[in-house]
Formats: C-alpha cells, structure tokens, sequence
C-alpha cells in the first residue's frame, strides 16, 4: 500500500479508491502535546486544500487541509477521548479520517517517504 | 498545517541562545528575539515548573533604570503608584496610562536605593523608554540595561537551589530584590516571577549569564522551561499578559488592577491618566470586567473568540488555552459588567459551537508566594 506525503505534513494511505489520512511524526513533534482533535463528519465532501481538522494543542489551533479531493467515509472516533494518540502514534492508531478519493490524479506530485524524509531534513 | 508560525525571520540573539540550542530548545521569534517556545515540552515545561524548579530566560524583557535627584516625583509623574514612598529593596507592580486612562505597559519598579529599577514587557521596551524619555524631565538619567540577561528561576523548589548557589537570597519574601554575588559577579535578584509559584527572577550581566544558567541546570531539580509554559503558568495564576489582555484601549478598573492605582495618591494625582481612572473608579464604572472563565471538556477557546449570554455578544476572550494543572480550557475574557460576577453561565464561540463557560474567581490556580510574616 504506497503512503504519500505533502509538504503540509499529512501522510496518505491508498488502498484501492480508499485514503487514510493522519499528521506526520514530524507534524506531532511541532505541534506539542495535542489536547483536542476535530475530524470531520461521514459525508463531508473535501475539495483538495480544504480545511478537514483542526488540531488544538497547548500552544495553538492549527487547521488540517486535505491533501487530496474526496468523500469523507469515516472519522477517527478514538481521538475525540484520547487526541493524545496524535503524538504517541500519529503514523498509525492517530490517524484523522478516511475518505474515497474522487481523482486519483491529485496523489500524482506527492511525495513518497524518502522525499518527506529529505524535505524535513530542509526544514531544520 | 501551514508553516507559518515556524518561519524565521530576521530577529536578535539572547545572550544565552546558543545555551537553549543545547538544551535542546526549539527557537521561535518573539518580541524581536529568537527565544525558546520549549525543550521537552509544554505540558512537562509547565508540571515541573508546579512541582520542582523552571529556568526561563525571559531576557527580551526591558531592564531600565530611572535616577537623579527627583526621581521619585518624576516617575509619580506617570506611574499611579506610591514611589516616594517606596522602601530600598522593594517592589511595585505598576502600569504606564495614557491621558484616557489606557495602559501602554505594565511593569515592576523596584526601589534599588540609587535608583528605580524598571523591568518592562520585551515587546513594548522601545516605546515605553521613548514615553518616559518623553515625560521625565531632563535632568532624569533614564538607564536601558541591555547589556543584563534576566533569568527566572520559579517553582516550589527554586528557593531551596537558589539559595546554594546564592546564600541569602532565601531571606527575601515576596516583591523584595536585593544585591548579590556568585561567582564574584553581582546579581539583582528579586523574588518574583510570572508564573504564581514561588521564585526568583535575577538580572545578571550578559558575559556571566551562562556560567549562572549552568550552575541552575546542573542541578537535577532544575529544568529549562520556555515561552509556552510561561504562557500556560501566567493563564493559570490568573495574571494579565501585555497585548492581549491589556492594550491602551484596556484601563486599570476594567482589567481587575485597581490595586495599582494607589489608594494615597487617588485624591492627589499628579499622574498622567489620573483624572479618567478616577472616573472609572469612583463614579462611573466600567462598561467590561475581565474574569476568568472555567470550560469543560477539552476544546481550547483562544483570543478573539466571541463571549455571548444567550444570543447576546457580551465579551471576548483576550487570552485561553488548555490548563494543564486543572486538565481542561480556561480564558481570561472583558465581558460587559453585567455579566461578570462569579458564578454567571455564558457561552463561547468556537468555529461555530456554542461552548459553555462559568464566570470563575482568578486566579484559576492559588498563588504560592512565599510573603513577609507567612
């Protein structure tokens, strides 16, 4: 299963025409320790870049974007009683939300985990 | 995620910069400084700090210095504060109003015996030393320290480390500074701090500061803590923060610092702003109050949000976050006087949700200051 990455620091699962979609290691590390998450509901239609979460940590409100046009399928409910899972798992068990991706063309650009790796390297 | 809040831009180096580096610091602008936002942290920053000893580097800060022979009128002249009254070694909590009675800064002005020492908020020090310039009359020698760090070292614990490195220091209680040596260097310490816990915050020149930050941190019950829990600690002891908080459109009655406006020179003035904060204080009131307010669940409301009593706009939060001492959002908001009193259930706007706030006492957590005869 490729995992993508954006340069806003999101991580894309694709399985067939079914993304997941979560914050990077890197993302959890800026951000801090993590008190809120608020993931969109089922249904939500996501235009690429539109604002899909929002991330509270001690410090700030910070917004997720999609990185990809979709339907939202599913939300992970496990985050409304512990958004901690966002920075002790946040490539896995805190992932944000599920959707059918509806033009499988916008993953193309996308980084793959080598070039995430390299363009965080940039940042510090 | 945008990465704008991470930019960097083009700011100066604290003294002790390359120190936060090693400590393992992330490095934000702030005030015109790069500073560190936290280490390990926030939440660990701001549980040590309640529990053990914080160092913070909080040398942003304006250290200045007012002297001459009529010091003390001149700086009545714009401080509502009783300075002639002052003793050696004491400390004020004081503000700088404009002629409406808005505040430009808050401050501390400590009585050092051969002047008013003034520790002034980092990002309002250039204009606030231009107002005093300004106003002071010109046989005042006005002093900007900026060759001095400031460290604050607070925490229940910060007396019991200070006091090793510096003996005598743990005699001073609360809003009292004194001079002192280490290493053969002079300190200003004053026991003080922003954080409601006991502590220190001591001004130290720029070329001694490291050897000092080393001796605090090599003690292992000292952390280094940062920007982000100073804000965390300062929400929580209920204390107002410059530019959010106060603003010259906020003034003294409004903000719950009525008490800087000394009850002895009430009648008397002489200060600029004085006639308006009487106004507010004696005869009309104020439209808005600030109040703390408690929320539940976990959903943070920040600055700006909108305060409402049923549909009605009644406020704004000037200053919220998450409490990690009481585990859930608190704010600190001006509401219309109507609705300030303890106990009044109001709602706050967040992206559309109505969350429920109680109007609660400040500080949200107690003070632990360590007063004279306690």
């Amino acid at each position: 299963m490729p995992r993508y990455f954006t340069e806003e620091h999101e991580w894309i699962d694709v399985e067939g025409d079914s993304a997941t979609i979560g914050i990077t290691d890197y993302a959890q590390e800026q951000l801090g320790d993590i008190v809120f998450v608020e993931v969109p509901e089922k249904g939500t239609e996501l235009d690429k870049g539109a604002e899909a979460a929002v991330v509270e940590s001690v410090k700030a409100a910070s917004d997720v974007f999609s990185p990809i046009s979709g339907t939202v399928t599913v939300g992970n409910a496990a985050l409304e009683e512990e958004p901690e899972l966002v920075n002790s798992s946040p490539e896995e068990d805190g992932w944000f939300f599920k959707l059918t991706v509806s033009d499988a063309a916008e993953l193309e650009g996308l980084m793959d985990e080598d070039a995430y790796k390299t363009y965080c390297e940039g940042l510090d | 995620m945008t990465d704008s809040e991470l930019a960097e831009t083009e700011t100066a180096t604290l003294p002790l910069d390359q120190w936060h580096r090693e400590q393992g610091a992330r490095m934000v602008p702030f005030a015109g400084y790069r500073m560190p936002i936290q280490y390990e942290g926030i939440v660990a920053e701001h549980d040590w700090t309640r529990n053990h000893a914080s160092l913070f580097d909080v040398s942003h800060m304006g250290q200045l210095a007012v002297s001459g022979e009529k010091a003390a009128q001149e700086l009545e002249k714009l401080l509502p504060a009783d300075i002639a009254t002052l003793p050696v070694g004491q400390m004020r909590y004081s503000l700088l109003l404009t002629e409406a009675g808005g505040i430009i800064d808050d401050l501390i002005v400590t009585n050092t015996g051969s002047t008013y020492a003034l520790v002034v908020n980092g990002a309002c020090k250039w204009d606030d030393i231009a107002h005093l310039r300004e106003h002071l009359d010109d046989d005042i020698t006005l002093t900007h320290y900026d060759d001095f760090a400031l460290l604050a070292l607070q925490g229940p614990e910060a007396a019991a480390v200070l006091e090793e490195l510096v003996p005598g220091v743990a005699k001073l209680t609360f809003m009292r500074a004194g001079l002192f040596k280490f290493g053969g260097e002079h300190l200003w310490v004053s026991r003080a701090g922003y954080t409601g816990e006991d502590g220190f915050e001591i001004a130290v020149h720029e070329k001694h500061v490291r050897e000092l930050a080393d001796a605090l941190a090599a003690d292992e019950r000292v952390k280094p803590a940062g920007l982000g829990a100073r804000d965390s600690l300062r929400l929580e002891a209920g204390l107002p923060l410059y530019g959010h908080d106060l603003t010259t459109e906020t003034d003294p009655v409004s903000a719950g610092l009525s008490f800087a406006l000394a009850k002895s020179r009430r009648e008397s003035g002489g200060y600029m702003g004085h006639p308006a904060s009487m106004v507010r204080l004696e005869q009309g009131g104020t439209a808005s109050r600030r109040v703390g307010l408690a929320l539940e669940g976990r959903l943070p409301a920040r600055e700006g949000a909108q305060v409402f009593a049923g549909n009605a706009l009644v406020g704004t939060v000037t200053s919220g976050g998450f409490s990690p001492t009481l585990d859930h959002p608190v704010a600190m908001a001006m509401v219309e006087t109507e609705y300030a009193q303890t106990g009044t259930e109001l709602h706050i706007e967040v992206r559309g949700k109505r969350l429920p706030a109680c109007v609660v006492p400040l500080p949200f957590v107690p003070h632990k200051y360590v007063r004279k005869g306690s």
